[in-house]
C-alpha cells in the first residue's frame, strides 16, 4: 500500500558520492523521518474509520434484543408504550424524515437566493455586512434557537401563522387541527434557520468561484442577469449547491436540542403538521437518561443505529450523485 | 536548569501530600436521579463542612442511577421511581426514601389567569385520557360554577424525557381512574392517549410549553409553578376539601400515609391520602444503598450522612420546597438499616 521512496544512504549513494560523509547522514536522518511521517499520519488517517466501525458495531450489538425481541415490527410499529415495553420506531423516523424535507423544502430555495443575491447583486458593502451576518448565525447554538423557537416563534405561528394556513389550506389534511404552535411545522421551520447559514455560505463561496470570463461572455451576448444566473451561474456551480445541500440535510438530520424544544416530543403518526411528533434524536436526549428497563435502553440504541444508517445512507447517495453529475456535465470546481 | 529542578521537586512533593491527605478522608461516590440533586448537594455541602466527609453526586438520572448501582461503580444510587421488592433482593439492594415532593397541575388560559381553578382526580384523569377535550365541558364547568369557560380544545402537557415526577403523577391518576390504570398504567414514562397532546424536557420544558401554548394543562412539582409564577389548579383531595399546595399540605400528605404498612423498599404511595389538609399528588424520592458493604468505613459513611441529612436538613430542604421525612418514619428506615445492611457479616447500624 505504501512504497517506500528509494533512499539516498550507503547503498545507495546519492550523487555527490560520499564526498562529505556528514551531509549523507543528514539526507538519510531527514529521509527515516519522511518515512516516520507518512507512517504517523497513515495511522492517524485510520483513527476516523476505526472510530466510525466501533460506533457501529457497538450500536449494533447493544441495539440486538431489541431488533430481536420486535423483528421487523420495530421499523414499522407507532407503538411506543414503556409502560408494556412495547417499542416501535415508525413515529421517530418518519418525524426525521418530515422535519428535514419541511427544512430542506424552505432552506434550500432560500439560500440559494440569499447567496445569488450576494454574489449578483448586492452592492459589495451590503454583501460583506449581510455575509457576516449570515457566518454569525451559523455560530449560534442549537439550544438558543431551541428557547427563541418555544418563547418567541412557537406563539407567532399559533396566533398568526397556523391559522392563516387553516383557513387558506384547511381542506388539506395537512393542515388541519388546532394552532398550538408547537408541532412538525415549526420544527422544520426552526431546522430551516439552522442549515441556511450553512449552504448559503456554501453555494456564495461556490457562486463566487464561477469565473467572470463566463459570465462576462455571457453578458456581451446580451444575455440578461436573470438569464444568466440561470443558464451560467447555477449550472456551472450546481455540484457544490447539491454538496451545500447535502450538508445541511445532514446536519437537520441529527439536530437534536432545537427539535426537542418545538416538535412536542408526541410518539405519534400524524398527517397534519400542526400536530406535535418527534426525531429520532430529540427521542433520544428526551428517554436515554431515565430508561431502566434493558429493553427500553436496548430499543433507543436501535433508534440510534436507524438515524446512524439513514445518515450514512444520506451520505453515500450524495456521493454517487455527485460523482455521476460531474461525469455528465464535466464542470464543475 | 538547577533551579527549575528544584522547583518541580517541590511542586511534585506537594502535590503527593495534597493526595495522600485526600485519600485519607473518607469520600462517597454516588448518582442517580435529578429531582432531589439540588438537595442533595446541598446536604453534601454543609456536611463536608462538619466532618470532612466529602460526597460526590452526579445527577445523570434514575436509569443512570440504577445502571451505575447495579455495576457496582457507586457507594449508592439514587431513583426517583422506586425498585421493586424483588429486584432489590436480586440484585442486594436496600431502598429508602429521602424527601417527598408535590406536584401541581398548571394551566394557561386567557381570562383565566387569577381565577381558582378546581379540578377533582376523575376529572384530571379524563383530561389526560383526551375524553374531555374542552375547557367548557360540563365536568370542569360542574366543579368551577363561577368561572366563565371558554370554548377551546384543551392541550395536555407531559414530560417528554422519564423522570419520578411523571411516575408520581401516572401513579395518582391509576389511584383516581379505573379506566386510566387499564388503559395507560404507570410508569416514568407512559404512552400518553390524549391526541392533542405534547410534551416538555424536564419541568422547566413542561413549564415553558405551558407558558408558549394556550389553553394547555401541565403537571410540574412545586417549586417550578411557584418559581414561574404560573396559574395553578386545585385539587380535590380524598376528604372531599381544595386545599392550597405547600410544603404543609404536602407534609400533612405524608403524615397521613400509614407508613408501617409499606412495602419492602418503602415504595408506598402518598397519593391521594386522608385528610382535610392532605394535597392528593406527593412522591418521595429513593436511595438505593448495598446490603453489603466490602468496606466498612464507606458504608457507615453512607448511613451516617443520611441519618445527620434526616436530623439536621429538614430546615435546608423546606428552603428549597422539599418535604422532609416525618420522625417517624425515619425511625422504621433506620431500623430497616439496622436489620438489613451489613459489611463482612456484621451490622453497620446503629
Amino acid at each position: 500500500m505504501i512504497k517506500p521512496a528509494p533512499q539516498p544512504g550507503p547503498e545507495n549513494p546519492a550523487k555527490p558520492a560520499l564526498r562529505v560523509v556528514k551531509a549523507s547522514h543528514q539526507v538519510s536522518a531527514a529521509a527515516r523521518g519522511d518515512k516516520t511521517f507518512r507512517w504517523l499520519s497513515f495511522f492517524c488517517s485510520l483513527v476516523v474509520p476505526l472510530v466510525m466501525l466501533a460506533i457501529g458495531l457497538e450500536l449494533f450489538w447493544t441495539s440486538w434484543p431489541a431488533v430481536r425481541q420486535f423483528g421487523w415490527r420495530f421499523f414499522f410499529s407507532a407503538e411506543w408504550n414503556p409502560v408494556l415495553q412495547e417499542f416501535g420506531a415508525a413515529s421517530s423516523i418518519f418525524g426525521t424524515l418530515v422535519s428535514t424535507l419541511i427544512a430542506m423544502f424552505i432552506a434550500v430555495p432560500l439560500s440559494l437566493a440569499i447567496s445569488l443575491f450576494l454574489v449578483e447583486l448586492a452592492p459589495p458593502k451590503v454583501s460583506r455586512v449581510v455575509g457576516t451576518l449570515i457566518e454569525l448565525l451559523a455560530a449560534v447554538p442549537s439550544i438558543i434557537f431551541g428557547m427563541w423557537g418555544l418563547f418567541v416563534f412557537a406563539p407567532f405561528m399559533a396566533h398568526y401563522v397556523q391559522p392563516l394556513l387553516g383557513k387558506t389550506l384547511g381542506f388539506l389534511p395537512l393542515f388541519q387541527g388546532p394552532p398550538m404552535g408547537i408541532g412538525m411545522l415549526t420544527a422544520g421551520i426552526i431546522l430551516a434557520f439552522m442549515v441556511l447559514p450553512f449552504i448559503s455560505a456554501i453555494t456564495r463561496d461556490v457562486f463566487q468561484l464561477v469565473p467572470p470570463v463566463v459570465k462576462e461572455s455571457a453578458f456581451g451576448m446580451g444575455a440578461t442577469t436573470w438569464e444568466v444566473t440561470y443558464k451560467v451561474t447555477i449550472p456551472y456551480g450546481l455540484v457544490g449547491i447539491i454538496g451545500a445541500a447535502f450538508l445541511g440535510l445532514g446536519r437537520a438530520l441529527g439536530e437534536t436540542m432545537a427539535a426537542t424544544f418545538v416538535i412536542g416530543n408526541a410518539h405519534r403518526l400524524s398527517l397534519s403538521l400542526f400536530a406535535p411528533g418527534n426525531t429520532i434524536a430529540s427521542t433520544l436526549a428526551n428517554e436515554f437518561s431515565e430508561a431502566t428497563e434493558p429493553l427500553y435502553v436496548s430499543s433507543l440504541v436501535a433508534l440510534g443505529l436507524v438515524l446512524y444508517l439513514i445518515t450514512y445512507l444520506v451520505q453515500v447517495v450524495s456521493q454517487m450523485m455527485l460523482r455521476r453529475m460531474y461525469r455528465a456535465w464535466s464542470v464543475g470546481l | 536548569m538547577k533551579k527549575l529542578f528544584g522547583f518541580l521537586v517541590t511542586a511534585l512533593s506537594f502535590l503527593a501530600l495534597a493526595t495522600c491527605s485526600q485519600a485519607q478522608s473518607v469520600s462517597i461516590n454516588a448518582a442517580g436521579a435529578t429531582f432531589p440533586y439540588p438537595i442533595y448537594s446541598q446536604w453534601a455541602y454543609k456536611y463536608h463542612e462538619l466532618s470532612g466527609v466529602k460526597l460526590n453526586y452526579q445527577a445523570i438520572g434514575s436509569g443512570g442511577g440504577i445502571a451505575q448501582t447495579k455495576a457496582k461503580t457507586v457507594d449508592f444510587g439514587a431513583s426517583d421511581a422506586p425498585l421493586k421488592p424483588e429486584d432489590l433482593d436480586k440484585i442486594g439492594l436496600v431502598q429508602f426514601p429521602t424527601v417527598m415532593g408535590g406536584i401541581l397541575p398548571v394551566f394557561n388560559v386567557q381570562g383565566l389567569e387569577t381565577a381558582k381553578l378546581k379540578l377533582d382526580g376523575p376529572t384530571l384523569a379524563n383530561i389526560y385520557l383526551g375524553k374531555i377535550n374542552k375547557w367548557d365541558d360540563p365536568a370542569i364547568q360542574k366543579l368551577n360554577p363561577d368561572l366563565k369557560l371558554p370554548a377551546q380544545a384543551i392541550t395536555v402537557v407531559h414530560r417528554s424525557d422519564g423522570s419520578g415526577t411523571t411516575f408520581i403523577f401516572t401513579s395518582y391518576l391509576c389511584m383516581v381512574s379505573p379506566e386510566w390504570k387499564d388503559k395507560v398504567g404507570s410508569g416514568t414514562a407512559v404512552k400518553w392517549p390524549a391526541p392533542n397532546s405534547i410534551g416538555g424536557k424536564g419541568n422547566e420544558g413542561v413549564a415553558g410549553q405551558v407558558k408558549a401554548v394556550g389553553n394547555s394543562i401541565g403537571y410540574v412539582e412545586y417549586a417550578y409553578a411557584f418559581q414561574n409564577k404560573i396559574p395553578y389548579a386545585l385539587l380535590q383531595n380524598k376528604a372531599g376539601k381544595y386545599p392550597e399546595p405547600s410544603v404543609d399540605s404536602f407534609a400533612a400528605a405524608a403524615a397521613n400515609a400509614d407508613w408501617s404498612k409499606a412495602p419492602k423498599g418503602f415504595a408506598l404511595m402518598i397519593d391521594n391520602q386522608p385528610g382535610d389538609n392532605s394535597w392528593p399528588i406527593v412522591g418521595a424520592t429513593y436511595i438505593l444503598a448495598y446490603k453489603n458493604y466490602a468496606d466498612p468505613a464507606k458504608g457507615k459513611a453512607v448511613l451516617k450522612f443520611f441519618d445527620w441529612s434526616y436530623k439536621h436538613g429538614q430546615e435546608m430542604a423546606k428552603a428549597l420546597h422539599y418535604v422532609p421525612m416525618p420522625e417517624n418514619v425515619v425511625k422504621l428506615i433506620e431500623t430497616s438499616w439496622a436489620k438489613e445492611i451489613t459489611s463482612n457479616g456484621k451490622p453497620l447500624w446503629p
